[in-house]
């Protein structure tokens, strides 16, 4: 019985890769939320949005490292990052202008602009193998880790060792600062809060003198905002490819649902549910197990209720488990 | 002018019309085969006709029923499945190795959601009937682990260089088309209880969900159809011969000698011929099947359900068991669409089944065609899959017109390497403007 060491070895290999993990969902699933909130509609873009912007501030830190520009511990993506934002902005801006703003004004039903953002999906996830191509791509430099599993052996003179990635780090860092920031946004700002009257009761809004083209404009540019952090945050710690951030759309909707769509508290609790899920039941839980028992009763098998292939099925499984017992969400979003 | 005249009319105007467009795609196929070669033409034209089955297939879940599926490319992926289960021969070690154990481990995962839903419907409300339906799956789930795992492990461990797989039942593949069409039709059944009736969003979500794990099964299920192993060498219809064979048959190299053809040339076209055969009998069957369904009484009730779907409850038409219906039908149609193109390719890849490809262009031929249109699915199925095969020919071309003036350099070589790239473009470009100018489509329903 070594509950030290099991406890180790759970925040090694569970804790730390889903907190991590979590919040970048988190994030794309606040845009995703966003967007369905005020915009009305499943934005099936928002994965290539998340690729696009990765892409923009990866040709930044790339033009960064030839100029000799870092950000000493830190990687240089976060220098980048800002500019990827703008540039993204820009892009959504532009779809809202000219392919959005005709189906809000004829009041097209929801559905048609699914299908419109599934030609936006097509023509950002072009463009964007078009510029970077279709391969593998690493951009995190800086430092490597915050502890070491070796440095915390021998600090602690356990058996087990905890390892944080700096981009693990990053990651939760950057994305407590980019909630606060939103949350503050749409609670203490006039614009915010025109956001969010526009969300509840969008007649009532316009009544009321909310100009619906501001509303709409700043909605796409903390979309474009909160999808290029997630996928910065995203490819530092894993690693940027296209084909990957489309497939991210599921995890992200999954947990905008779970949380209850349009509700971006909703958003992070439904974040967090799903990558502790995903990261709990595709694990091979035989290292902990093996702790906490008597070394007789050590467990031959790996005691993995799933292998990694099938993390697909673990969001879809929550994600029909609540629409079935709480068609809301967690959080009480736009009801069915 | 009376009304019926006005009508009689206007449909005139669109039959011509249709035609018209009928024969401008029919234009683009004569005219690749004059200027490029006729066995390209062929193989396009193959993958038209399925393309537009599976189109078919898609417009009768969203046309008639206003149903937004993204899980055409799991169907797809399941009637694939379903030629290897039916047409593949099998293999005996796997059978004696793992064969009982992953059946019966099968049934008792089957067996123990079954128990799972029973024992939520039985118990009263509460947490005791969550926590006992929740006790039950789990237990199943060890007890499905403990048979079927190391059944698997021995049935993988036979031969796993050339098998390594159950293998299938050795029939003739042309069964492989319907059993692909009722597989799906299951899938879709199991999916439809659970999502369909929520928002149209929701099941767009659920269902591409399902086809990612349809996916994953079949990439590292090996027992079942060798996962990214892939399955080669399936075989072909009776009727199509092999290529090789003609080549060696006196009969046929007199013939082709006769009217001056390549043999090599002339077998490989003559193959395509009978599969395009094959799969228009198919098309027309589907398009005759859909558009008396779409005639009768059942037919108005989808598009009033489509169309106002509390009226048509208030009517007493029970709303979600339709939905159900077309679901499976639409599902069955695609699944048999993908057998069709297995058996064409010879061989399963489940790594080559992509979203884009296989579920959102489905969606842009429909869309593109006009969707609740039966036959202008079939146009979006031909003219959608022409242009994805030539546009990435046409790309390269312009981008080498572009790139011509520069020098040589990093932009221009990388200019022209991606312009392959240039038909994901091209497809969401066509869609916007479809749906900004022409909302119904090419070929309006009438």
């Amino acid at each position: 019985m070594d509950i030290l060491n099991a406890l180790v070895a759970f925040l090694n290999f569970v804790f730390v890769p889903g907190l991590a993990y979590g919040a970048q969902l988190a994030l794309g699933a606040l845009g995703a939320t966003l967007i369905y909130g005020i915009l009305r509609f499943s934005n099936f873009a928002h994965g290539d949005t998340m690729a696009f912007g990765t892409m923009v501030v990866i040709l930044f830190t790339w033009w960064f490292q030839s100029m000799g520009i870092s950000f000493g511990p830190l990687p240089t993506a976060l220098l980048a990052l800002p500019f990827g934002i703008a540039v993204t902005a820009g892009l959504l801006l532009a779809t809202a202008r000219g392919i959005y703003r005709y189906y809000r004004r004829v009041k097209a039903p929801p559905v048609i602009l699914v299908i419109v953002s599934l030609g936006v999906m097509f023509i950002m996830n072009g463009v964007t193998r078009f510029i970077i191509g279709v391969q593998d791509i690493n951009f995190a430099d800086g430092g490597r880790f915050i502890i070491t599993a070796g440095d915390f052996k021998a600090a602690t003179g356990l058996q087990e060792g905890l390892a944080i990635k700096a981009t693990q780090g990053v990651t939760v860092g950057v994305a407590i600062i980019a909630v606060a920031a939103l949350f503050w946004f749409l609670q203490k700002t006039r614009t915010g809060k025109s956001m969010r009257a526009f969300a509840d009761n969008e007649d009532l809004a316009l009544l009321s003198g909310i100009n619906p083209d501001r509303v709409v404009a700043v909605t796409w540019i903390i979309a474009a905002a909160l999808a290029t952090t997630a996928g910065t945050l995203y490819g530092l710690d894993k690693s940027f490819k296209a084909f990957t951030y489309f497939q991210l759309l599921l995890p992200i909707f999954a947990a905008a649902i779970v949380g209850g769509l349009g509700n971006p508290l909703g958003a992070i609790a439904g974040g967090f549910v799903i990558a502790f899920s995903e990261v709990t039941v595709t694990y091979a839980w035989k290292k902990v197990v093996g702790y906490l028992v008597p070394a007789d009763m050590a467990p031959e098998g790996l005691l993995q209720l799933m292998s990694t292939d099938y993390k697909f099925a673990v969001s879809f499984a929550i994600l029909i488990i609540v629409l079935l017992f709480m068609p809301t969400g967690l959080f009480k979003g736009k009801s069915v | 002018m009376s009304g019926a005249q006005m009508t009689a009319k206007g449909q005139g105007n669109s039959m011509g019309r249709n035609l018209a467009l009928f024969a401008a795609v029919a234009a683009l196929f004569l005219l690749t085969g004059a200027m490029q070669s006729w066995n390209l033409a062929l193989a396009i034209l193959n993958m038209s006709l399925i393309s537009a089955i599976m189109a078919l297939g898609v417009n009768m879940q969203w046309g008639y029923a206003g149903l937004f599926s993204t899980g055409t490319m799991g169907f797809t992926a399941l009637g694939g499945l379903a030629v290897v289960l039916v047409s593949a021969q099998p293999v005996p070690g796997a059978w004696a190795a793992g064969g009982p154990g992953i059946v019966l481990g099968l049934v008792l995962g089957a067996a123990s959601i079954g128990a799972a839903i029973l024992t939520y419907r039985r118990l009263p409300k509460g947490r005791s009937r969550n926590l006992g339906a929740a006790a039950v799956l789990i237990l199943g789930l060890i007890v499905f682990r403990m048979v079927f795992d190391p059944a698997v492990m021995a049935g993988e461990a036979n031969d796993p260089a050339t098998a390594g797989n159950l293998g299938g039942l050795g029939l003739p593949v042309l069964l492989a088309w319907p059993a692909g069409g009722l597989l799906a039709a299951a899938a879709a059944w199991a999916i439809g209880k659970t999502a369909l009736g929520l928002r149209s969003d929701y099941l767009a979500i659920a269902t591409l969900g399902i086809a990612e794990i349809i996916i994953a099964v079949l990439k590292n299920e090996d027992w079942l159809a060798r996962g990214v192993k892939n399955v080669i060498q399936l075989p072909r219809p009776l009727v199509v011969p092999y290529e090789v064979e003609l080549q060696q048959s006196a009969s046929f190299l007199d013939w082709a000698a006769r009217w001056g053809f390549d043999p090599a040339t002339a077998s490989s076209i003559i193959v395509k011929l009978i599969y395009g055969a094959l799969f228009l009998i198919v098309l027309l069957a589907v398009i005759w099947l859909s558009e008396t369904a779409l005639k009768s009484p059942w037919g108005r009730m989808m598009r009033a359900i489509r169309d106002n779907e509390v009226a048509a409850e208030a009517m007493g038409k029970d709303v979600t068991r339709r939905h159900l219906q077309i679901f499976i039908i639409g599902s069955a149609v695609i699944g048999m669409a993908g057998a069709m193109m297995t058996t064409l390719d010879s061989q399963l890849t489940p790594g080559t089944y992509n979203p884009l490809r296989f579920t959102f262009l489905i969606w842009v031929m429909v869309i593109v065609g006009g969707s609740g249109n039966n036959w202008g699915s079939v146009l979006g199925g031909f003219l959608i899959w022409w242009l994805w095969v030539m546009v990435e020919p046409m790309g390269l071309w312009l981008m080498q017109i572009i790139t011509a003036p520069m020098g040589e350099g990093w932009l221009k070589s990388h200019l022209i390497d991606s312009a392959a790239h240039m038909r994901l473009m091209t497809m969401g470009l066509v869609l916007l403007l479809v749906l900004r100018f022409a909302p119904k489509g090419l070929m309006p329903e009438r």
